[in-house]
């Protein structure tokens, strides 16, 4: 399982054709207190760069883009009862959705961890 | 709006104990304040509602008004208020000694200009004298007003280089009773200046903008860091940004000048016909009286009221709302997430035959109509010492 980044601030992490999408921890901090998340429906196609999610802090709302383009196989329903977990755990528990991915090619434009790790600390 | 992009910031004086204790900055009125602390706008907002809040609102515009001679009893201060009431539609002559009043600066047209508090000095050798404060973003504007409206007969002596401290939460009192005493027989809105041996001339008024019980105190620019360090020393304090000011501002109901209230509303649209005073309102003599007694009459189109989103999203400012029937009513002015009402929360202004409490609204809200209702304002309760 390999785990690549966007410039926006999303993760992906590539399991056969399926990949888990969310917010790094470095977009929940900026972010701060999550109040409210509404995510896709289970079946809905999403395109690469597109908003796919929205997030809300106490101070202001956020979209979240569709790190690669496919179909929402799954969407976490945890985090939509429960906020406050996309902060607690936003590389793990605090997942947004999974994504079959269309095109795995599309993955080589984003991110591995080094590299995301040196784009934040330019920020 | 002022373009502060090429401007640099100005800073507050507490502005170093920001950076020390680890803020999040960001422009706010044309000062570089704190948005938030490390432990988030959530985690102290609930602080403020639980023990005490600090918050740093030096951005303000404090200032005082004073006849050329000071003294003089109800006539001097009929006199110096008279000044102020050519711009207000409150009864500021009528204001007992030591009392504050929160009221509007008003255009020709009733327009609001600004809204700000008027106090009168509790004590005899300070009569014809008005303390005054201001909004941040809306100060040289205010102050050009206020001096020019004085014009010979009184001068307007900024104090905005002091720092001005909030501290807001049901410990305030018991937390201001071990460093100034002689604040704590202070009952809501009212106010006094008190000698202080290592702060100096210090003012503190009992009032705020949470809903909570708290004092605002203005310092001495060079005492206001040791202050707010003194403050912070007990363990019922914790320092609070401007992020969760909003959100607790927003649950108390209060207007936020530039987003609920501007020159485009009159006090009857932004339901705060209750600073209008009843004196005023027989004499007529404020600035846009014709129209504001007309709508005092005859109602006025719109007018603001709470919101409370039935769902979990939180409704913007400058969302739609709309009737039952999906027809534009009205628009959000100020909406986010209220942490003591665990939910979604807002103002706006809706056509008057919605400002019924209960009534059923849409907010459009990302294209999508959120069910929503008219909510009595405040939403959380005030804890105002009387």
């Amino acid at each position: 399982m390999t785990t690549y980044y966007t410039s926006e601030h999303e993760w992906i992490s590539v399991d056969g054709d399926v990949g888990t999408v969310g917010i790094t921890k470095f977009a929940a901090e900026k972010l701060g207190d999550v109040v409210f998340v509404e995510l896709p429906d289970v079946g809905k196609s999403v395109k690469k760069e597109a908003d796919m999610a929205v997030v809300e802090s106490v101070k202001a709302a956020s979209d979240v883009y569709a790190p690669v383009t496919g179909e929402v196989t799954a969407a976490n329903a945890a985090i939509v009862d429960e906020p406050a977990k996309v902060n607690e755990d936003p590389e793990g528990g605090g997942w947004f959705v999974k994504i079959r991915l269309a095109d795995k090619g599309q993955l080589t434009g984003l991110m591995d961890k080094a590299a995301y790790d040196a784009f934040c600390a330019s920020q | 709006m002022t373009d502060v992009s090429n401007t640099p910031l100005k800073t507050t004086p507490l502005h170093r104990l920001h950076t020390r204790l680890g803020a999040r900055m960001a422009e706010f009125g044309g000062y570089d304040m704190p948005i938030q602390y490390a432990d988030g706008i959530m985690a102290e907002h609930n602080w403020t509602r639980s023990h005490a809040g600090l918050f740093d609102v030096s951005h303000m515009g404090p200032s005082f008004l004073s006849l050329p001679q000071l003294g003089g009893g109800d006539q001097a201060h009929r006199k110096v208020a008279s000044i102020v009431e050519r711009l207000v539609p409150s009864d500021i002559a009528g204001l007992a000694p030591g009392k504050v009043q929160l009221t509007v600066l008003l255009d020709a047209n009733g327009g609001i200009i600004d809204d700000l508090m008027i106090g009168r000095p509790p004590r005899d050798d300070q009569q014809g004298m008005l303390y005054i404060v201001v909004n941040a973003g809306t100060k040289e504007n205010d102050f050009a007003l206020i001096a020019e409206a004085a014009g010979a007969e009184a001068e307007l002596h900024r104090a905005d280089n002091r720092a001005l401290i909030a501290i807001q939460g049901p410990e305030a009192e018991a937390v201001i009773a071990g460093i100034l005493p002689e604040a704590v027989p202070l009952t809501f809105m009212t106010f006094r200046e008190i000698k202080h041996t290592a702060f100096g001339n210090v003012i503190a008024t009992r009032c705020g903008y949470t809903g909570e019980d708290g004092f605002e105190i203005l310092v001495p620019a060079e005492h206001g860091e040791t202050f707010a360090n003194r403050l912070l020393e007990d363990p019922r304090v914790k320092s609070i940004g401007l992020g969760a000011r909003d959100s607790l501002r927003l649950e108390g109901g209060m207007c936020l000048y530039g987003h609920d209230i501007d020159i485009s509303k009159t006090p009857v649209a932004a339901s705060l016909s209750w600073m209008i005073s009843k004196a005023r309102r027989e004499r007529g003599d404020f600035p846009g009286a014709d129209r504001i007694l007309r709508e005092l009459k005859e109602g006025v189109p719109s007018k603001r009221v709470g919101i409370r989103p039935l769902g979990r999203a939180p409704a913007r400012e400058g969302a739609e709302i709309q009737n039952t029937d999906g027809e534009t009513i009205g628009v959000v002015t100020s909406g986010g997430f209220g942490p003591t009402v665990n939910g979604p929360i807002a103002q706006g202004y809706v056509d008057t035959t919605y400002t019924k409490a209960g009534t059923p609204l849409k907010l459009i809200v990302r294209g999508k109509a959120l069910e929503a209702e008219v909510a009595t304002l405040p939403f959380v309760p005030a804890k105002y010492k009387r």
